[in-house]
């Protein structure tokens, strides 16, 4: 199972369905778009000298007073929408994607511990983690979120107490099938070196399952920071992600301004429908019962 | 056996003590009740005063103490806004967010195990996938935004369910069901599916996968190679084999359903738990933030022993001692 | 069977029927903003709790839909010397159990706040003043201050006033059940479902014009775009705090009008006057300045005229704010018509700046909260647009009303957002401008510690006055001197709105209360 062979195959088997590859390539799109996100927008939504409440809540396809137009209407601050969205997924990707990576390397740690060390670690990591999930996220997060206050590092903490428990669940369980296998055993009685072992061996068997519970988890992570800011609870008004634009356009829902938080909201969708269908090819293809 | 739900019953005691520890340290860390209540003429020797009554001129262990020895007999202290014990306030909303979430467990049952049986046993149909994206859009639609988009469409433009709110209950054993009234029903009908939407999309997705691992295994290929009946195979093969998994998920997520009726029932005005809790955290009613914390800390103890002995019971692999 | 179809048919002619029942005319079904924590008119000075209570409850004093004072319980009173009120009580006015009310009945509501146990926010500090009360006889009360106090009428206006019959040794569990629920309002207590509703029925004895309602159902609907689509599915006749952005479509529906008028909450930005460093204002590169820039006039003056408050009241509040040049709403007491809004000046203000010493601007953060005021977020968002185009780059913080208040006290913020009602401007004066001074009650709300001897004695003179004319004119002038020299910044007086059915009207009340009772049908 290691080796570049396998993987190409893996690719090539991901590649058959159709909606999977529109759906990688859609996210590809997507992160894209959110790295050069300075690039492409007409204004800087975060520097309150460029936004100007004469702007205020126009109409798709208006020409703001600063002479560009507003793709996709503004916001009750006269920030230009498609500027707001691509600033939006940029934060909304960040906060999701540096909580998956803080929580997937402490559910690493854990996990491997937990299945080499076994006995009383093991039992007391496991039971740990047990303990996390048997908590609702929500319920977790935003007691988290109430006590420490707002804020991008605050809800990242929030977002990795909630989700190591996951990562650190798949990786024992994916480790203890491996450290049974006979290569393992071989490799050890070899002489080789734990890190090494770790490195060239358990981690490439590791990967699969960890990017399938990486992908689901971190729509899951994208759509909890919307429903906190919904809640009043995410980030600052001033640097909003895509949630909390859906939330600030939440006012409008009933006033016929929808692009206010239709558009974000699409934009949301999107990304956690995209990240979703990569997860679930991915489980299929590395899954062979499930082939 | 004995031993071991003994040993649970402390571990979950441990978890409930230590929580309790965690919840009232951090509730009282935010914000000041005093400022926020206090009317706006009130001077500082006012202000002082409430300080005191409320016993917040207090160092943070005595208070703690306080509500210690208070919570050991079942008293979790009284509401700063309501002067009625938090306890009371709690329980008194709990039917209205139980029936909400049975309601929207049974939609997501009721909705969710036939939907992914088909996806399951035809994956490549047009149909079956239309049924994958529903199950994706119910992870991916932000609760609030489908709540107000269902009353939108079903309360204003269309006019036949209720917007928000309660309907009439019934008492049954001194508590009012709204579940049992065509009123109460058609109340509960919008906020349950909102809730239920994100269950439904795990549960299509968990018995689809089920129902074909389940496909995949020797036996039931070759009862379909022997000719049996599909629905024959449905009902001795797959079913069985799907049905576990299913119903302890269903079990556990419970629970979380309970917790995620905090959203929809700020956007519904669901006289429930949830609805409380948001107020509380707007009051900055200490008592019965923590009190609704320890109920509910409770609640999913509760319902994760029994989900475990239940376990330990149907499969003695799982008694200590056995790996996980 | 046939028992099994006919209950099928009695429900679905229920379904039915159920449109035509909730039609009814006589019936008004409001939904309210805030949460109703209590029935108790005594225990906790809220908003929601108020409104729900003056349905049941009548005070003394009342205020018209201008916050004038009009008799109330009292038909008329006087101060017979600078210490003593005499109060005469209506003589029709009956509690719902049809006893008349007595001078008994207002000793006792006048004591009970300060017996009330458990409540941070009770009503203790509106009979603060009062030494004490004497019965003369049936009709009669006549209440002794600690010392002189013009406003007592304003104060007593706060407290409701129960049946000593049902209310003694009553909890505020013996409200909440209805048990102790009996006042000489215009509504008396059907049934109330906490955290739902309030359901209410006309009182046969009161001494008012009786209300057109013969049911009244006070629904609590906190989430803005819930409440309004719960008006536009039918399901409620009125909405108070109509959210600004459905405002404009509610005018458009033929089925619905708005009815709005200026609140007396006064929005206002509190400034730090008190510390060389306040926390979050640095030079433009982020080191400490070597002095507080705030406590410079010009730098007040720079910040006030950056602030555009037209724009922010026709394109943040649409329509729901009216720019403020006082500490109190227009027709409040004390209210001085003839000071201006400052005009936006963006020029004027960079030119201040620059000779107060900062050519280059600086940093300041402005503090607020997000579920308090009408979008308070957006406000507080718009205003740091404005200072940093002006040079004063502002970074803002906005967060729920319970935490932003912690910080406040414990002295974290420079720039705060605050939103003040008051029924008269030496009152406002009282708690926002006087310097702060708590053995004397002074400046509870002085968040800036903004100091001004003058203005402090002409608020003092005021509250002493027991002659109301004097007395306006006292607060009229430190209200003046105030805004002159620009104690906080004001930034609008907010717009109170309700939302209703084409055929409803009602009498806008400038206190923001809703009242079922002040409804009518047209």
């Amino acid at each position: 199972m290691t080796g570049a062979a396998p993987l190409q195959l893996q690719w090539a088997a991901f590649n058959r369905d159709n909606i999977a590859r529109v759906a990688l390539w859609l996210l590809v799109l997507l992160v894209a778009a959110a790295l050069a996100a300075p690039l492409l927008s007409p204004q800087n939504p975060y520097d309150l000298a460029q936004l100007d409440i004469m702007d205020a809540r126009q109409a798709p396809g208006t020409v703001a007073g600063a002479g560009y137009k507003l793709w996709l209407g503004s916001d009750d601050q006269g920030r230009d929408m498609l500027s707001a969205i691509l600033h939006g997924l940029r934060i909304s990707l960040a906060v999701a994607g540096i909580a998956t990576v803080i929580a997937m390397g402490i559910g690493l740690v854990a996990g491997l511990t937990a299945a080499r060390a076994g006995g009383w670690i093991d039992l007391a990591l496991m039971r740990l983690a047990d303990l996390q999930l048997s908590f609702p996220s929500i319920l977790v997060a935003l007691i988290l979120l109430a006590l420490t206050g707002q804020g991008l590092d605050r809800i990242i903490v929030a977002l990795v107490v909630v989700q190591w428990a996951y990562y650190a669940r798949t990786v024992r369980a994916a480790a203890i099938t491996e450290l049974k296998r006979e290569y393992i055993e071989a490799a050890v009685c070899a002489g080789v070196r734990p890190l090494r072992l770790l490195w060239r061996h358990l981690l490439p068997n590791i990967m699969p399952p960890l990017m399938v519970v990486g992908t689901v988890q971190m729509a899951q992570a994208v759509a909890l920071e919307a429903t906190l800011s919904f809640l009043g609870l995410g980030l600052p008004i001033t640097e909003p992600s895509l949630g909390l634009l859906i939330a600030n356009g939440y006012t409008h829902l009933l006033s016929g301004k929808y692009w206010i938080s239709f558009f974000p909201g699409l934009a949301l969708l999107a990304l956690i429908v995209t990240l979703n269908l990569v997860g679930d090819r991915l489980r299929d293809v590395f899954d062979p019962r499930s082939r | 056996m004995l031993t071991y739900a003994l040993r649970r019953l402390l571990w979950s005691a441990a978890t409930l003590w230590l929580m309790s520890l965690l919840v009232f340290a951090g509730v009282h860390a935010i914000g000041d009740p005093v400022a926020l209540l206090i009317s706006p003429q009130a001077d500082q020797a006012e202000i002082a005063r409430a300080t005191a009554l409320l016993g917040l001129d207090q160092p943070l262990w005595r208070q703690y103490l306080l509500f210690f020895s208070g919570a050991l007999s079942g008293d979790l202290g009284l509401s700063f806004v309501a002067s009625v014990p938090a306890i009371h306030l709690i329980l008194e909303r709990l039917p209205a967010t139980l029936e909400l979430a049975l309601v929207a467990m049974l939609i997501a049952v009721g909705l969710g195990i036939p939907l992914g049986l088909y996806a399951g046993l035809r994956p490549r149909s047009w149909p079956a996938r239309a049924v994958m994206a529903l199950s994706t859009l119910g992870f991916a639609l932000p609760t609030f935004w489908v709540g107000l988009m269902l009353i939108l469409v079903f309360a204003v433009q269309l006019g036949l369910l209720p917007s928000t709110g309660r309907g009439a209950t019934v008492e049954i054993g001194g508590i009012g069901w709204s579940l049992f009234t065509v009123d109460g029903l058609r109340h509960l009908l919008l906020p349950a599916l909102t809730l239920a939407l994100f269950k439904l999309g795990l549960l299509i997705r968990l018995t689809r996968a089920g129902t074909r691992e389940a496909l995949g295994l020797d036996y039931t290929r070759f009862a379909r190679a022997k000719g049996l009946a599909e629905t024959a195979v449905l009902r001795r093969h797959v079913l069985p084999n799907i049905l576990i998994p299913v119903v302890t998920v269903a079990a556990l997520e419970f629970g979380s359903l309970i917790a995620f009726a905090i959203v929809t029932e700020t956007v519904f005005a669901w006289p429930g738990m949830g609805k409380l809790l948001i107020e509380s955290i707007n009051l900055l009613d200490r008592p019965v933030i923590v009190a609704y914390l320890l109920v509910t800390i409770t609640l999913f103890i509760a319902i994760n022993l029994l989900a475990d002995l239940l376990h330990a019971l149907l499969d003695p692999r799982l008694r200590p001692g056995g790996t996980i | 069977m046939t028992f099994r179809s006919r209950n099928l048919i009695t429900s679905l002619l229920l379904l039915a029927g159920l449109h035509a029942i909730t039609a009814s005319a006589a019936e008004l079904r409001i939904g309210l903003s805030g949460e109703v924590t209590s029935l108790d008119p005594h225990f906790l000075a809220a908003q929601p709790n108020l409104t729900v209570a003056r349905h049941v409850f009548e005070s003394l004093t009342d205020v018209d839909p201008q916050t004038r004072l009009i008799p109330g319980l009292a038909e008329r009173w006087r101060a017979i010397d600078t210490l003593t009120w005499e109060f005469n009580l209506r003589r029709d006015a009956r509690f719902h159990d049809g006893s008349p009310l007595t001078a008994d009945d207002v000793a006792f509501s006048l004591a009970r706040p300060l017996s009330i146990k458990g409540s941070p926010g009770g009503f203790a500090a509106f009979v603060r003043a009062v030494a004490s009360t004497t019965v003369v006889d049936a009709h009669t009360i006549r209440v002794r201050t600690k010392y002189p106090y013009g406003a007592l009428p304003e104060d007593l206006n706060s407290i409701l006033i129960v049946s000593k019959k049902h209310a003694e040794n009553a909890g505020p569990e013996d409200f909440d059940s209805g048990r102790a629920m009996v006042g000489t309002g215009p509504y008396r207590f059907v049934r109330y479902q906490r955290g739902d509703r309030l359901e209410l029925a006309r009182s046969e004895h009161w001494w008012g014009k009786a209300a057109p309602w013969d049911r009244v159902t006070l629904r609590v609907i906190p989430a803005d775009p819930s409440r309004t689509a719960a008006l536009l599915a039918g399901e409620l006749d009125v909405i108070e705090h109509v959210p600004s952005a459905d405002i404009n479509n509610i005018n458009k529906n033929n089925k619905l009008r708005v009815i709005q008028t200026t609140s007396w909450r006064t929005i206002l930005l509190h400034l730090d006057q008190y510390r060389a460093q306040p926390p979050g204002i640095t030079d433009t590169a982020g080191k400490p300045l070597a002095a507080n820039p705030l406590m410079d006039i010009r730098v007040r003056r720079a910040i006030s005229k950056a602030i555009h408050r037209e724009a922010i009241a026709a394109k943040v509040m649409e329509g729901l704010a009216i720019p403020a040049a006082n500490i109190v709403s227009p027709g409040v007491f004390g209210h001085n018509g003839t000071l201006k809004a400052e005009a936006y000046d963006l020029e004027g203000a960079r030119k201040l700046l620059a000779e107060a010493g900062y050519p280059n601007g600086f940093r300041i953060t402005l503090t607020g909260p997000n579920n308090r005021y009408i979008n308070d977020e957006q406000v507080l968002q718009a205003v740091a647009q404005m200072l940093t185009r002006a040079g004063i780059q502002t970074r803002v913080e906005a967060m729920p009303m319970s935490a932003f208040l912690g910080r406040v006290r414990k002295e974290e913020t420079a720039v705060s957002l605050l939103g003040w009602g008051s029924f008269a401007a030496d009152l406002a004066l009282r708690s926002l401008v006087a310097a702060p001074n708590a053995e004397k009650g002074y400046g509870a709300w002085n968040w800036g510690r903004y100091s001004n001897p003058k203005i402090d004695s002409l608020m003092e003179q005021a509250l002493a006055s027991v002659d109301r004319t004097k007395r306006e004119a006292l607060a009229r002038e430190g209200n003046t001197l105030a805004m002159q020299d620009l104690a906080f910044i004001p930034v609008h007086h907010q717009v109170v709105s309700w939302a209703m059915r084409a055929n409803l009207a009602y009498a806008a009340r400038t206190d923001e209360f809703t009242f079922a009772h002040h409804f009518t049908p047209r």
